[in-house]
This record gives C-alpha cells, sequence and structure tokens, in this order.
C-alpha cells in the first residue's frame, strides 16, 4: 500500500456512464480518495453516506472526494441516485481493480478493494493514508485531521 | 478514538447527575436503526437511571434522510421550552410517521407555547446547535448512526450490546 511522500499514481475511470475522470487534472486540489469494498453496503453505517454529508468539511480544506470501487458505472450511477450522493464514486472496473493495484490495495480473495484511504496534496504527492479493517467504516476524523496538517 | 468535546452544560443530559458511567449517543430522527436502539436504551435508563447518566447528540444524515435536521432543529426548539426529552421521545416512538406536519402536530401535543416556538424555531442557535453536534461527532469518530460512548470512548457495538454492558458493570 503506497504511503506518504509517495507520488499519487495517475489514473483515469468512469464517474458516469459517459465521464472519466484523470487524477492529474485535479492537481492543485487537494483529493481525498476513498477505496471501498462494494457499493450497497447497509444503510446507516454506509461510509460514502456520511462522506456525503461532509462536503462542506472537504471544501473548506479546498479538497475534492472520490469514492472508488470495482463497480461498474451503471452500478454506481444506481448506487448513488438511491443515496443522493453528489460526489463521484469512480469505477475501477476495467481492468478489474487495476487502480486499487497500484494504491496496493486490492484484495485477490474477495476481487474487491481493501477499504483505504488517501490524502492526495496540490502537487499530487500522497500526504497519508489508511487502511481499515475490510468490515469497519473508517468514519472522516482521521481524514479531517490529516487535512488539517496540510 | 475518544469524545470531542467532553459532555458538558450545553448537553441534553437524563439519569444521574454525577454518574460516574456515561453514555452518549449520537443519533439520527429518521434513521432506522437508532428507533430500533430507542426502546432498548430506554429499558436501559428505566433500570438503570438512577446510576448512570445519558446524553443524546444530534448525529442526522441529511442528505438520506430528510426530515432528519428538521426534526433535530424542532427537538432543540422543545428543549428551549424544558421538553427536549418528550420530542425527542416522541419523535422516536412515531418514527414511521416523521415528516413537517407531523413535528408541529407534536410541538401541539406537548403543549409547548406555540408563539414562543414559532419565534425560537427561527433562531439560527438551533441550527448552530444541530451542526455543532454533528461535526463533534465526526471529530469524535463517528461513523454511523447509533454510534455510542462509554466515558468518553467509542463503543463499537449496538443498543442491546450496551444494555447487556450495563447489565455487566452497573452495581
Amino acid at each position: 500500500m503506497l504511503k506518504k511522500n509517495d507520488v499519487a499514481p495517475d489514473f483515469t475511470l468512469f464517474a458516469t456512464p459517459d465521464q472519466k475522470i484523470t487524477l492529474s487534472e485535479f492537481k492543485g486540489k487537494n483529493v481525498i480518495l476513498a477505496f471501498y469494498p462494494a457499493d450497497w453496503s447497509p444503510v446507516c453505517s454506509d461510509q460514502m453516506a456520511l462522506y456525503n454529508e461532509m462536503q462542506k468539511y472537504f471544501k473548506k480544506y479546498d479538497a475534492t472526494i472520490f469514492g472508488i470501487s470495482v463497480d461498474s458505472k451503471w452500478c454506481h450511477m444506481a448506487f448513488s441516485q438511491s443515496r443522493n450522493l453528489h460526489f463521484p464514486l469512480l469505477a475501477d472496473f476495467e481492468p478489474k481493480g487495476d487502480t486499487s493495484k497500484k494504491y496496493g490495495v486490492y484484495n485477490e480473495k474477495e476481487g474487491e478493494c481493501n477499504r483505504a484511504l488517501f490524502i492526495i496534496d496540490k502537487e499530487g504527492i500522497i500526504q497519508w493514508s489508511y487502511l481499515s479493517p475490510m468490515a469497519i467504516n473508517p468514519g472522516a476524523d482521521g481524514i479531517l485531521e490529516a487535512l488539517e496538517k496540510l | 478514538m475518544s469524545l470531542k468535546p467532553a459532555v458538558s452544560k450545553t448537553d441534553h443530559i437524563q439519569g444521574k447527575k454525577d454518574a460516574s458511567i456515561v453514555i452518549v449517543e449520537y443519533g439520527d430522527y429518521q434513521c432506522p436503526y437508532c428507533g430500533a436502539a430507542y426502546p432498548v436504551l430506554k429499558e436501559m435508563m428505566t433500570k438503570y437511571g438512577k446510576q448512570i447518566k445519558f446524553i443524546f447528540r444530534n448525529f442526522p444524515l441529511s442528505e438520506m434522510h430528510q426530515y432528519a435536521r428538521p426534526a433535530a432543529i424542532v427537538a432543540e426548539a422543545a428543549a428551549l421550552q424544558g421538553k427536549f426529552w418528550e420530542m425527542h421521545d416522541a419523535i422516536y416512538e412515531n418514527q414511521r410517521l416523521l415528516n413537517e406536519p407531523f413535528l408541529l402536530e407534536l410541538v401541539e401535543k406537548l403543549e409547548l407555547d406555540p408563539h414562543q416556538f414559532n419565534v425560537d424555531i427561527k433562531k439560527s442557535e438551533l441550527a448552530t446547535k444541530v451542526d455543532s453536534d454533528f461535526e463533534s461527532g465526526i471529530l469524535s469518530g463517528v461513523n454511523g448512526t447509533p454510534s455510542f460512548f462509554v466515558n468518553g470512548r467509542k463503543f463499537n457495538a449496538g443498543a442491546e450490546d450496551l444494555l447487556q454492558l450495563m447489565s455487566e458493570i452497573v452495581k
């Protein structure tokens, strides 16, 4: 798993059925990458639902958040609509898990991403990373602390 | 993960004032899991309320639950008339009916002073209180609702487990 001071590997992934997002286009902004195992986990303790409530806190630190899982763009679209999400979910779908592997957070056994967080600074350097136990939603306190330190 | 900030006078508190066991819940009035936890917590306070202290802080997931934040604000307005827990309980006891007209029905049912309520509900302090509860939850590591803290430390399990723990440690 990549760590502080590593260069964040660039990627281009589908964010909607007809739109792709490239990480390097976000240079000049802080970026939060939240790798998570799968869409449709139980509602109220859902990690993405929590981050959805936190957009204004992330904005305070000039940070943009992307969720990433191996689910397809269509699956992401349905999930995002059902939870009224206001930030992009990226599909690490083809080749499967390619981006997760570059960040060292792909779980071969499950065929899913691990639950991992990265904070990338405005120059594209990883400033913080965190691997959470698969079943535990890591919350957002770690993210805010790391953003505070940038 | 620990509770930030610690319990203070601005919190809604029930139970024993100077208890050595202090439980904080971060809850959302529209969250079904909080609704399911409510009777368990009620049982806990019936059994152990003379020995423990219980605090409720707002953690509305507003994007997912459209009435969670209005409910939180109405409960804060009820608090200004000394009826926070009555409102808190009435909302959870009727959670499936929750919407804005129903909240106004509760205002009437609990006999809040309607004029005072209409003045209070417009105060920005109420929204600020809800937001600062939410923010304290985030900083304390709340990752969903309900989340519990026992003596300032996150309790990573549900209300049933909390009740079980109390049955073991309350003397």
